[in-house]
């Protein structure tokens, strides 16, 4: 049993995973842009709820009515006026400008709310559990899953079924023919940001409500969300999803074996997909 | 007389130190059809793409119903009513052949195009609504591409090279769709290698010589010895 539940709760935790890694599938799909901040976004979110909690002295889950459209908003200037002069045939400028914002967030952060580990407290959600005979599974991984499975439907639903996500795939695929139809690329990709940070802002709420965070732990995020779409395979959010799941099981197994093995099982099993599918399990573009 | 749709007035244009265009003096009448002819390397794409905003030159050097469009963006040109239907057809291969008409009619202009009425113009689009666009023939991969600047309902269209690579049964097609495109008062630039047809459906013609107007004229008066001249620049 054991075994069982180190599966389920890896499930369960993928889908935490899948929603660092959402966004980042989101901006790399339409714009071909890695992200390296992303991690740092995430735990800028969470401050940004810590914050709501504190002020309007709500809970932490209701903060995200005021941090995803604050996010969004960021994550449209961010790119508009910033991180759209950076794209073009060369990869090393978004890569480099990136990685700068990275910097800057986290030492942005630690100096308004020190290098002290923070948490959001959710009161009896935190604690509440669902009893399954021989194992329990918690209320907030389950509610989290759930919110990962339906902001990967709605992401799929936009892509797929709405101008706006047609307008995402138009840019993608030739910039030049969409400004010819009259998109403003400039616009189209900087509405792709907001979306893929709106997203971002749920995983860090999320994050700063399940665990204890503090302003480093961006970078380590950030590589669970890329190892998600990795072993998913790139521009697949479906895929993401399994992504996520995969190495959210592959820890909780790893930690089952051996404590110390939790994060080293995650990185083996995200290697091994790497090796055996160098495109991903589920690809839909070519890196 | 009426003041032209388009006027281009001593346009350069530039790929870095190259220069593909120089001091270009050109105009489309209200409602006609022009064609515009030249060997590879004229500058025949490069005065479309900068009619169309893809190269941005001076501002005054592209006039558009007597306003500067010279260094406006791609976007803000279609909005105006201009429309390309580029080389190669370049169709957005993530889109079905529905949506690739349906994004080329988000300009919201008003006007006697829209999906019907391009699945009456051409009716195998309407079987082939929501197959990948990239998985038709190329004839009808050129269709999707007319159909989807039509869509915008433009008042100015350029065609670039639209029988490259077709059958000459499809280019016949697609040439004797033409006419009822072009009736509605549209206004029409034709860049075509093939000289016969750019004529046969043209009103005027320019011929471009190393990103100069090496002749201009009546298509149905110019002769063949005139044209040779403009497109090889000997006697």
């Amino acid at each position: 049993m054991e075994w069982v539940n180190a599966v389920v709760q890896g499930t369960l935790l993928g889908g935490l995973y899948a929603l660092f890694a959402a966004g980042l599938s989101l901006i790399f799909g339409v714009m071909r842009l890695v992200n390296i901040a992303h991690g740092d976004l995430i735990v800028l979110a969470a401050y940004l709820g810590l914050t709501t909690t504190i002020a309007l002295g709500v809970d932490p889950l209701l903060t995200l009515v005021v941090v995803v459209p604050l996010m969004a908003l960021i994550g449209y200037l961010l790119q508009r006026f910033v991180l759209n002069q950076t794209l073009g045939d060369d990869i090393l400028p978004p890569l480099l400008v990136t990685f700068g914002i990275s910097v800057i967030i986290q030492n942005a952060l630690l100096e308004v709310y020190s290098a002290d580990p923070q948490n959001m407290d959710a009161g009896a959600l935190e604690n509440a559990g669902i009893n399954l005979g021989s194992f329990a599974i918690g209320v907030l991984p389950l509610l989290t899953f759930i919110i990962a499975v339906a902001v990967i439907a709605a992401l799929q639903w936009t892509f797929y079924r709405t101008a706006l996500g047609r307008a995402f795939r138009a840019t993608s695929d030739n910039q030049e023919i969409a400004q010819i139809m009259g998109l403003n690329k400039a616009h189209v990709f900087a509405l792709a940001m907001a979306l893929a940070l709106g997203v971002t802002a749920i995983a860090g709420v999320l994050l700063g409500i399940r665990t204890s965070f503090d302003p480093s732990i961006g970078g380590g995020r950030l590589i669970f969300g890329f190892e998600a779409v990795i072993i998913g395979g790139l521009g697949n959010l479906w895929g993401t999803l399994i992504g996520g799941i995969i190495l959210g099981v592959a820890q909780t197994v790893g930690a089952a074996i051996n404590p110390g093995w939790q994060i080293l099982a995650g990185h083996l099993a995200f290697l091994i997909v790497l090796a055996i599918r160098p495109n991903g399990l589920f690809p839909r573009i070519s890196g | 007389m009426l003041e032209p749709i388009l006027n281009i007035s001593g346009l350069d244009a530039h790929y870095g130190d190259f220069q593909a265009l120089y001091g270009l003096d050109l105009h489309v009448d209200e409602g006609e059809v022009l064609a515009i002819i030249g060997a590879n390397g004229a500058g025949k794409t490069t005065l479309l793409r900068s009619i169309a905003g893809l190269m941005r030159n001076g501002d005054e050097q592209v006039r558009y119903r007597g306003r500067p469009i010279g260094g406006l963006r791609a976007d803000q040109i279609a909005l105006s009513g201009i429309t390309l239907v580029p080389e190669g057809r370049q169709l957005f291969p993530s889109l079905s052949v529905e949506e690739n008409l349906v994004i080329g009619g988000r300009v919201k202009r008003s006007g006697p195009w829209f999906l019907n009425a391009i699945y009456e113009l051409f009716p195998i689009l309407a079987e082939r609504r929501h197959q990948a666009a990239t998985s038709l023939s190329g004839g009808q991969q050129q269709m999707v591409a007319i159909g989807r600047a039509l869509m915008a309902n433009p008042d100015l269209i350029l065609f670039d090279e639209i029988s490259l690579g077709l059958a000459p049964i499809i280019i016949k097609d697609i040439y004797d769709a033409l006419p009822g495109i072009v009736s509605s008062g549209m206004s029409a630039v034709i860049v075509e290698q093939d000289i016969a047809k750019a004529l046969s459906v043209s009103a005027r013609v320019y011929c471009l010589q190393e990103g100069r107007v090496s002749l201009e004229g009546a298509s149905e008066t110019v002769s063949r010895e005139d044209i040779s001249r403009a497109y090889f620049g000997v006697a």
